[in-house]
């Protein structure tokens, strides 16, 4: 250990880090200049287009953009909330369709097809028409009370991205080695233990990426509920666009929502990361 | 459809390709030779139109009735349809020289070029869109109504008072948006793609109204609904009530022409006679307060 310490890397060895810094400073640099010029190449490109001049007052209107831009915040909020009430109720629901799915044994077979059933046929369906059904098909039946169509919205979300998480979720339960369930048996734990304390651990940590961009995903299809009449983000840039026959309405809700996804996406970056790094490093125990 | 939609885009690169080849001179013939119908008011040769000796005329898809009935603009019947063909004459095309298509609201609006003429689908003419397009002269006059099914809450309100505490539903983008908007409240307004999901969202008791132009209101009533009542008229927000006009791009060599052929119509009486023969005008509907 010791040694280890006291240890002086060699003229040579400081030699090819002073080389290796260099070399990754210059291509750092041209990688820095190349997409300058890339960048700039494109918007001269798009800036002397015939038509920029209309394109620049149609979809990047300052003032359009200034004056809707608290109605679309004010839709976004209801955007959030919806995306709150699906993210559980998909966690909940889409672990158990994962579950049911993976049950071993005959006597859970129709308990199986179902499930598989449900996933084959939510996973068919785009959610627009899944919205169109459940937003005004259900309420017609006349047997629920009245409820808001954002209430609608947020369960057909619920019932499609099931369907995705719960395929995750199952191919994560499945790539957990057999040897880890029989290991898991033979130290006694009953089938549920073993699920809930050895495979789902394992296997959530395995597809936490695939969990995140489903989530990424889910959260701009929540601007999908304005076709129920809701007055979303989407909604709210939609009916400034009618007003002003301008797209800059649409813009701005564009960069709101990938404001809010933002986060997600550099959280999933890093966890991911973390992950792969702690995976790499199990060598050393 | 994308398939059209392909060959539309191609028409148009040729049409542009043809104008651009035939250069400016024969624009400076178009300008002055499209003084004709204006005052002769019939037969106009070389009018500046996307294809040559046609005029294209686009509308929505699907459009509804009493506009255009069973959503053939190419048969003339239907209020809209009949008043296309009645320009189209002023401008001096015969009834084989229309071409339609279909167009949706954005793509009226986006800039860029347009493969119609010009377009009919009930466009409100407002301040802020003759910024992104022509209109021209209006066409019609209507007001908003607001439908409902019998047995709603909103069936038994005689105020705009009694409407701010139903749910109210209008299309976006309509100038029944604009008006239940200023004059209900944007509190429980529940706004829709088109009026085809509003209607929808009524049937199934999501929302208890519907804010909708008055011949389309009498259409929904008499046609669609089971059990459609008609509550009342919005007051005008505007003078002179909500204009429609057709639209043609933004600086179309046309729009002079169109207006002068809209302002015809108007001044021998056919456009009232057309508006008599396809909407139900006659009836008396109670204005709210």
């Amino acid at each position: 250990m010791s040694t280890v310490e006291t240890w002086e890397p060699s003229a040579l060895e400081l030699d090819r880090r002073r080389y290796r810094q260099r070399s990754a400073k210059r291509s750092a640099l041209i990688a820095v200049v190349s997409t300058l010029v890339f960048a700039a190449i494109i918007a001269v490109g798009i800036i002397n287009s015939p038509g920029w001049d209309a394109v620049k007052e149609s979809f990047f209107n300052v003032e359009i953009g200034a004056k809707y831009f608290t109605a679309i915040l004010k839709g976004l909020w209801l955007n959030i909330q919806v995306l709150f009430f699906s993210s559980i109720g998909v966690a909940i629901f889409g672990t158990l369709l994962a579950v049911l799915r993976s049950l071993r044994g005959p006597v859970f077979f129709p308990l199986r097809f179902l499930a598989a059933a449900y996933t084959d046929l939510f996973r068919g369906v785009p959610l627009i028409i899944v919205l169109y059904l459940i937003g005004f098909g259900v309420p017609a039946l006349g047997i629920f009370p009245k409820l808001p169509n954002y209430v609608w919205g947020t369960i057909a979300i619920i019932l499609t991205y099931s369907a995705y998480v719960s395929e995750v979720l199952r191919a994560g339960i499945e790539s957990v080695h057999p040897s880890q369930r029989i290991a898991a048996r033979s130290l006694g734990l009953s089938h549920a233990q073993t699920l809930r304390l050895v495979v789902i651990p394992q296997g959530l940590r395995k597809v936490v990426p695939a969990l995140m961009n489903d989530f990424v995903s889910m959260q701009k299809d929540v601007g999908l509920i304005s076709v129920l009449g809701a007055v979303d983000a989407v909604r709210a840039a939609n009916i400034a666009s009618a007003l002003t026959y301008n797209f800059t309405p649409y813009v701005v809700a564009a960069l709101l929502f990938v404001a809010i996804s933002f986060p997600v996406i550099r959280f999933t970056d890093r966890v991911t990361a973390r992950m792969t790094g702690r995976e790499q490093n199990a060598g050393t125990v | 459809m994308s398939l059209s939609l392909k060959f539309r885009g191609a028409a148009v690169v040729v049409a542009v390709a043809a104008m651009a080849l035939t250069g400016c001179s024969s624009s400076d013939d178009v300008e002055t030779t499209s003084a004709t119908p204006t005052t002769s008011g019939s037969a106009a040769p070389a009018l500046e139109t996307l294809t040559e000796g046609k005029l294209t005329i686009a509308t929505s898809e699907p459009a509804y009735s009493p506009w255009v009935l069973n959503d053939d603009p190419s048969t003339g019947e239907g209020f809209e349809s009949a008043v296309a063909y009645a320009v189209a004459e002023q401008l001096g095309f015969g009834k084989d020289d229309v071409v339609w298509v279909r167009a949706d609201f954005n793509a009226s609006i986006a800039p860029g070029p347009k493969d119609w003429d010009f377009n009919i689908q009930q466009f409100s003419i407002t301040e802020e869109r003759k910024t992104a397009v022509d209109f021209s002269s209006p066409y019609y006059t209507t007001s908003q109504a607001i439908v409902t099914t019998g047995d709603s809450p909103a069936a038994t309100a005689t105020s705009i008072a009694d409407l701010k505490n139903v749910q109210v539903g209008a299309a976006t983008g309509s100038t029944s948006y604009e008006a239940a908007a200023a004059q209900i409240g944007t509190d429980k307004l529940q706004v829709f793609d088109d009026n085809d999901k509003a209607v929808a969202a009524l049937q199934a008791g999501q929302i208890d109204a519907i804010v909708i132009d008055l011949p389309s209101a009498f259409y929904l009533r008499d046609a669609v609904l089971d059990d459609g009542k008609i509550v009342g008229q919005l007051p005008d927000s505007t003078a002179g009530g909500d204009q429609y006009g057709l639209v043609l791009p933004k600086d179309s060599p046309l729009t002079t022409a169109v207006s002068a052929a809209v302002d015809a119509l108007a001044a021998d009486g056919t456009l009232k006679a057309l508006e008599d023969k396809w909407l139900t005008t006659a009836e008396n509907v109670p204005v709210l307060q």
